[in-house]
């Protein structure tokens, strides 16, 4: 009963305005219901469904096998193009699950937020918890492939994928907590990302490589780091230079032929862009959610 | 010390003018301001001594459920801070946090963690919680199967066995079977005996004089009374009188004027009547102009606002086919069932082939009710008799 004694000296304040630390320390002392959401989104997700989890770990595989059979028809793309292409996707599929899925994680829960009290950036955050676990099984799932196919990673720039993550983590919950409150304001939010969303696709270098958009640049004159702009470009590209290895820069010419620090100062961009868009984040969230339960 | 300090707290909402969640529509009207204000909540002072049972009376749309929701933390207020010393469980919304497809047992878990409780406390305390909630052998069942009744006895099981210190409560515990409600009245009753602290929200006065040892009563989102249960009970009864009038605002073209209700009990004028005498009602009113079948509506409302006895009365079946004239319509009880309290009379007069209402009295009128036995409650039944063995 120890811990039942310690809540008898816990004082709460509920006020319109507090500090992004105290925002923050109280989503900390929630985290079991972050982790709880996260567990009760991937049961539901899965209840009554006889593969369960296999069926996020063989979306990888099946879009393996498609594109590596319709570019092999078509002639087009280049050798190993599907390990290519997956680079980019397991990047933009944890980018598009945690915008579409988050910016209705308010709207949906409406009737929770005028009911229960809790801290409502819970609600965003697990939909990036939940589509991060995804995430880490299709990676799983990429790493068997790559071990099965015997293929060359470049392992001297493996270092560079934690810090990529982190990065596009502080990213996407940014993005979460703004989206989510949006909608609630505009519901027309979420119509507007999944438009968004197809057009945000191909602006990331995926299907083609990153340094066809730089020679196109180079032969009009324009500014070679204008796709970075693009914060998840420099997610992407990174992921693309480590798994797909070495070849990415000797013969193809599919990256730019630079040292880890090029990627590595992309992503230190990134990541301070992202760690004030995610202050700036809290404190709009904070600044609304005591009217949401009101608006909903 | 206390559990719950509230200093300067208010509440207003921007309302939208024309509710439109579209981004069309907000484009199109960007510029202008198209939010109305709304004060739910006056700024105001408020503090709980631990272990103490407040209650907060008002009528709808005073304010108390905010006042309550800005306590809970589901609204914050828009000034002013409230500082909670303690762990508070609200019995507002029971299994609210609920999910269908999971089953019983993983539904305890996350509803605790909504409520900010570790898996490990939770854990210790699960069989207490299915042993209240009486669910042996459904807790892991997906609780899409369960009844309402257990739906909510499993929410109410949560939120009583994670020792809160503070128990926020909104309206009366309607909570399953009766046995189950008797069991959740208890568990109050206990808390108040162990010393934790009680917020009860309602619009029912007997609960606040059974349960709480202090009242405050909201009006129009203002803090009118802060003070004994008695003393609140009657302040809040005035203004509930006063809301009831200003409803009734008589249009000067309408075609019926009721002039005057008069209370009487066998023949005699009356302000107070003995439970079980009886009770006639008049209503005296002039037509302005020809009114066709005309219907009469009597009703008797209780200090809570709730109609005990309402009846129309069709003239047409009384030999009255049409108004014309001053007429007086005499209902009479031969005995009124009523306990102590004070009572309001309300009448309409409109024409049955028409909607439109000619005449309407609210808030008015009331009489008070003196019961000399010991029964207490609303309606005065008969007893027949008792038997014990």
């Amino acid at each position: 009963m120890s811990s039942a004694g310690g809540s008898r000296t816990e004082l709460r304040v509920v006020a319109a305005r507090r500090s992004i630390v105290a925002h923050i320390r109280e989503i900390w002392t929630f985290r079991e219901l972050l982790g709880g959401l996260i567990r009760k989104e991937l049961k539901v997700r899965y209840k009554n469904s006889v593969l369960g989890f296999l069926w996020s770990m063989a979306q990888p595989v099946f879009l393996l096998a498609v594109y590596s059979f319709v570019f092999s028809i078509l002639g087009a793309g280049f050798e190993n193009f599907a390990i290519w292409l997956l680079c980019g996707l397991i990047v933009w599929t944890l980018v598009s699950t945690t915008l579409i899925t988050s910016v209705t994680s308010i709207t949906l829960n409406a009737n929770l937020v005028g009911k229960v009290p809790f801290p409502r950036a819970v609600l965003p955050l697990s939909t990036f918890g939940s589509a991060m676990v995804h995430f880490f099984l299709q990676f799983g799932t990429f790493a068997v492939i790559l071990m099965a196919t015997r293929h060359h990673i470049e392992w001297s720039y493996v270092w560079l994928l934690p810090i990529a993550l982190l990065a596009l983590s502080l990213l996407l919950a940014a993005s979460a907590l703004v989206l989510s409150v949006v909608n609630v304001r505009a519901r027309d939010t979420q119509h507007l990302l999944e438009l968004a969303l197809t057009a945000m696709f191909w602006i990331n270098p995926i299907v083609y490589e990153y340094q066809l958009i730089v020679r196109w640049l180079v032969a009009h004159s324009w500014p070679t780091w204008l796709p970075l702009i693009n914060p998840v470009t420099a997610i992407i590209t990174t992921f693309q230079r480590v798994i797909y290895g070495a070849a990415a820069v000797d013969d193809r010419q599919l990256l730019p032929d630079v040292g880890a620090w090029w990627y590595l100062r992309n992503l230190l961009i990134v990541a301070g862009v992202s760690v004030v868009l995610l202050l700036g984040a809290l404190r709009y969230f904070d600044r609304e959610e005591g009217n949401l339960a009101e608006v909903l | 010390m206390d559990a719950i300090v509230a200093e300067g707290i208010s509440k207003v909402f921007h309302l939208q003018v024309n509710p439109s969640q579209s981004l069309k529509e907000r484009l199109v009207r960007l510029r202008g301001n198209h939010t109305r204000d709304f004060t739910a909540l006056q700024t105001m002072d408020l503090s709980v001594a631990g272990g103490e049972t407040l209650g907060i009376l008002g009528h709808n749309g005073s304010g108390k459920s905010t006042l309550l929701k800005c306590i809970s933390g589901i609204l914050k207020p828009t000034t002013g801070t409230i500082r909670i010393r303690g762990r508070i469980a609200s019995l507002l919304e029971l299994g609210a946090g609920f999910h269908p497809e999971l089953t019983g047992r993983e539904n305890v878990f996350i509803n605790a963690a909504f409520l900010g409780i570790s898996r490990a406390e939770i854990a210790r305390r699960f069989d207490d919680i299915v042993d209240f909630a009486e669910l042996h052998e459904f807790i892991d069942e997906p609780v899409k199967h369960y009844s309402s009744g257990m739906y909510v006895r499993l929410g109410f099981a949560v939120a009583i066995n994670l020792d809160p210190d503070i128990l926020l409560v909104d309206e009366v515990l309607a909570v399953g079977d009766e046995v189950f409600q008797q069991k959740c009245l208890d568990r109050v009753r206990q808390f108040q005996q162990e010393g934790r602290t009680i917020v009860v929200v309602t619009h029912a006065a007997d609960v606040v004089r059974q349960v709480c040892q202090r009242a405050i009563v909201l009006h129009h989102g203002e803090k009118v009374a802060d003070t004994r249960p008695g003393e609140a009970i009657r302040i809040f009864r005035e203004h509930l009188q006063g809301a009831l009038s200003e409803a009734a605002v008589p249009s000067p073209d309408a075609p019926v004027r009721i002039d005057d209700l008069e209370i009487h009990s066998s023949g005699q004028e009356a302000k107070t009547i003995t439970s079980g005498d009886p009770l006639e009602l008049t209503v005296v009113f002039t037509a302005q102009r020809r009114l066709e079948r005309p219907v009469v509506h009597v009703s008797i409302i209780s200090p809570q606002g709730q109609t005990l006895y309402a009846i129309d009365i069709d003239l047409s079946d009384h030999g009255i086919g049409a108004l014309d004239g001053t007429h007086r319509i005499t209902a009479s009880f031969a005995r009124i069932p009523l306990l102590d309290g004070r009572y309001m009379v309300s009448t309409r007069v409109f024409d049955q082939t028409a909607s439109e209402v000619a005449a309407v009295r609210v808030g008015r009128d009331e009489f008070s009710v003196l019961n000399p036995g010991t029964a207490h409650g609303v309606v005065s039944l008969k007893l027949d008799s008792v038997t014990a063995d």
